[in-house]
């Protein structure tokens, strides 16, 4: 009796495991395949393009749609010069934030404030496009351009006409796209470390920022990893920077230059595209697009490695 | 629904619905004798306002259904060559060395005629500013950069212009409205021809880009000293100073319906030759110069007899009475001799190799 009972509860059981473990494993590997499929398809998409123009593709700075020549540097140093800038607004702001919120702030204040930088994260990315249209640029053009060119008009980074369009225009609305999701990650990620070891730091005599440094040391691994997934939005993200970056093909030399991206040149001229080398060039862009973010993450995770010495056990690894 | 399982009763009722269709669309003197169709096509999204009225309009005399993607020239011109619509529309016709990658030869039809105009952002200025081709040319080669320059100012005697820069503005989307104005330019300059020529997007020399036409006009009313090209109807509803542009005759004209439609009636003898002649730059003594013809594409041979003179029913529909709507949507009318043009080479579609429609 009670055997056949026992039989009778563990079959199913089994089953069940193996249909859980089956059906989790077929979404990984939907996913995987997913990637793998978008990676496959742009080569395939790509070929002609590759085999027409060869490695001149990533070297040239011509793009002519006229006469089919196509290089893609600028679009290469536009994507990293916007996404860099981008970081170098958003990682203080993001960082500083989630600290405060994290170690100092109340727990109350805490929620409220990261409840409503959520919000900022759901926003449309055409709204930030349009405020970087209408509002920022105008202020850059009359306020900030002006005094970045008298003051520092003499580094060739800072020279230029003031367009209030352009690389500075657009990794602006880019850092404030990526904030949130430095600051909630990075939160969540320093409210995990162990009170334990503030509490230690305090009782050798550590200051409160002294403490709070220990706390971003275990950190640190987890806020890398929210930089690098903030990067890899401001790497990808389209129609706001379509909007305030100036779509020029020329090379961009300085932070108040027009120039593009290579998402926002997809964009721009996917849809009438004509010829097939034209077509192939664009689909060439989206696979370095793709190469370029694989090897942004790749350094990325070298850098988490060699900062936190190879450890894994630390909170929030990434 | 009630399911008919007799083959006889469902082809007799195929028949009275064909009947009922001839009927219907007898009321409206068209030569229409085939029953209601489904049609698709797809490209061209600047034509797209109109386009959508007349199928709504022609789905109403006739009861034929077409389905329109306005998924742009580009997307438009690869479906025809894959053979999924039944036509494309483009604002730039196909070169000849894309019609030779068509599986099946294409005919162009041109539908109505677009002006593209120089809008530009000089507060200060009350009368509208006159520009030779010359004066285009050198700002978008960046050779005229200041818009007090010699040639800006003997063009418009008498005009106080400002000692500010010139900043051009240009689309950065490929479109139709970039492929009328770089063939303006590619017209009225060698230079500009040889060094950057034409297309739907080309290698700007100067200037920053907009996406469309909104984001053309943003840039032009925002930005002191900007100027930048778009459709007329976007200068119309946006209030733009629009330049009064010198034609081949020496007249400088204001863009408009009128001079639009003049520019396309001055092409018209080159336009029975080959009808992707470009109209820019047309003889005529009141044509605007800056102007574009959109177009559907068609294929030929035609493979199924019925849809094929759906198609041809159509077209002639869109020259007679969807002519009529083209100015209250602001696109130029086609001038009868263009209509001609059309109409003409419609007879040479063909199904199994036979005329579909012959003249009367």
């Amino acid at each position: 009796m009670v055997g056949a009972l026992r039989g009778l509860r563990a079959r199913p059981a089994i089953r069940f495991d193996d249909v859980y473990r089956g059906l989790l494993m077929g979404a990984a590997a939907v996913v995987f395949f997913i990637v793998v499929l978008i990676a496959f398809e742009s080569f395939l998409g790509a070929r002609l393009s590759m085999k027409t123009i060869g490695w001149g593709f990533l070297t040239s700075t011509e793009w002519d749609p006229v006469f089919d020549r196509y290089g893609a540097l600028p679009y290469v140093v536009g994507t990293l010069a916007t996404s860099f800038l981008a970081l170098f607004f958003a990682v203080p702001l993001g960082v500083g934030s989630a600290i405060f919120l994290a170690e100092l702030s109340s727990q109350r204040m805490g929620e409220i404030v990261s409840f409503v930088m959520e919000l900022l994260a759901a926003i449309p990315s055409i709204v930030f496009g349009i405020w970087g249209f209408f509002i920022l640029a105008p202020f850059l053009r009359t306020t900030v351009e002006p005094w970045i060119v008298a003051h520092l008009g003499f580094i060739p980074l800072f020279s230029g006409a003031p367009f209030g369009i352009g690389i500075l225009n657009a990794g602006i609305i880019l850092g404030i796209m990526v904030v949130p999701t430095i600051v909630s990650i990075s939160r969540e990620v320093l409210l995990a470390t162990p009170k334990s070891l503030r509490e230690a730091s305090l009782a050798l005599g550590a200051t409160q920022a002294e403490s709070i440094g220990v706390a971003l040391s275990a950190a640190k691994p987890g806020i890398l990893g929210a930089v690098i997934l903030a990067l890899g939005r401001a790497l990808g993200e389209t129609m706001a920077v379509t909007m305030v970056i100036g779509n020029t093909n020329r090379l961009p030399t300085s932070i108040l230059d027009p120039g593009a991206t290579m998402a926002s040149v997809i964009a721009n001229e996917f849809t009438e595209a004509t010829g097939p080398i034209y077509l192939s060039a664009l689909i060439q862009i989206a696979l370095v697009l793709f190469a370029v973010t694989i090897v942004m993450n790749a350094l990325a995770r070298l850098l988490v490695y060699w900062v936190t010495g190879g450890r894994r056990d630390t909170a929030g690894a990434a | 629904m009630i399911s008919i399982r007799n083959a006889g009763f469902r082809k007799s009722i195929i028949g009275v619905m064909a009947v009922a269709a001839m009927v219907t669309s007898g009321a409206c003197a068209l030569p229409a004798p085939v029953a209601a169709q489904n049609l698709t096509g797809a490209g061209a999204t600047f034509p797209y306002p109109l386009y959508s009225k007349w199928f709504d309009m022609y789905h109403k005399v006739t009861g034929t259904q077409i389905n329109y993607q306005s998924i742009g020239s580009g997307g438009g011109i690869q479906q025809v060559r894959a053979g999924t619509v039944d036509f494309g529309a483009s604002d730039a016709p196909l070169n000849n060395q894309r019609m030779k990658e068509m599986p099946r030869q294409i005919l162009h039809f041109p539908t109505v005629a677009g002006a593209v105009v120089l809008a530009y952002n000089l507060p200060d200025l009350k009368a509208p500013l006159k520009m030779t081709p010359q004066i285009v040319t050198g700002i978008y080669m960046g050779k005229i950069k200041m818009w007090n320059d010699k040639a800006i100012a003997a063009a418009n005697p008498g005009v106080a212009l400002p000692g500010s820069p010139i900043l051009p503005v240009h689309r950065s989307d490929g479109s139709g409205t970039t492929y009328i104005f770089v063939s303006y330019l590619a017209a009225v300059s060698s230079e500009w021809k040889e060094m950057v020529g034409v297309n739907t997007s080309v290698s700007w020399p100067v200037g920053i880009g907009g996406k469309g036409n909104e984001g053309v006009s943003g840039l032009v009313r925002q930005t002191p000293g900007a100027i930048g090209y778009v459709e007329l109807a976007y200068a119309k509803q946006n209030n733009f100073s629009v330049a009064h542009i010198k034609n081949v005759a020496g007249n400088f004209i204001e863009p408009s319906l009128a001079s639009t439609t003049a520019a396309a009636n001055g092409a018209a003898v080159a336009l029975a030759k080959d009808v992707r002649t470009p109209i820019v730059n047309s003889p005529d003594p009141q044509a605007y110069p800056i102007a574009g013809l959109t177009f559907l594409l068609v294929y030929k041979e035609q493979r199924d007899a019925v849809k094929g003179r759906a198609l041809v029913d159509f077209i002639n529909w869109s020259m007679t009475d969807g002519q009529e709507v083209a100015e209250g949507l602001d696109y130029a009318r086609l001038p009868a001799s263009v209509v001609k043009v059309n109409q003409a080479n419609l007879l040479s579609l063909t199904a199994a190799g036979k005329p579909i429609a012959s003249r009367k």
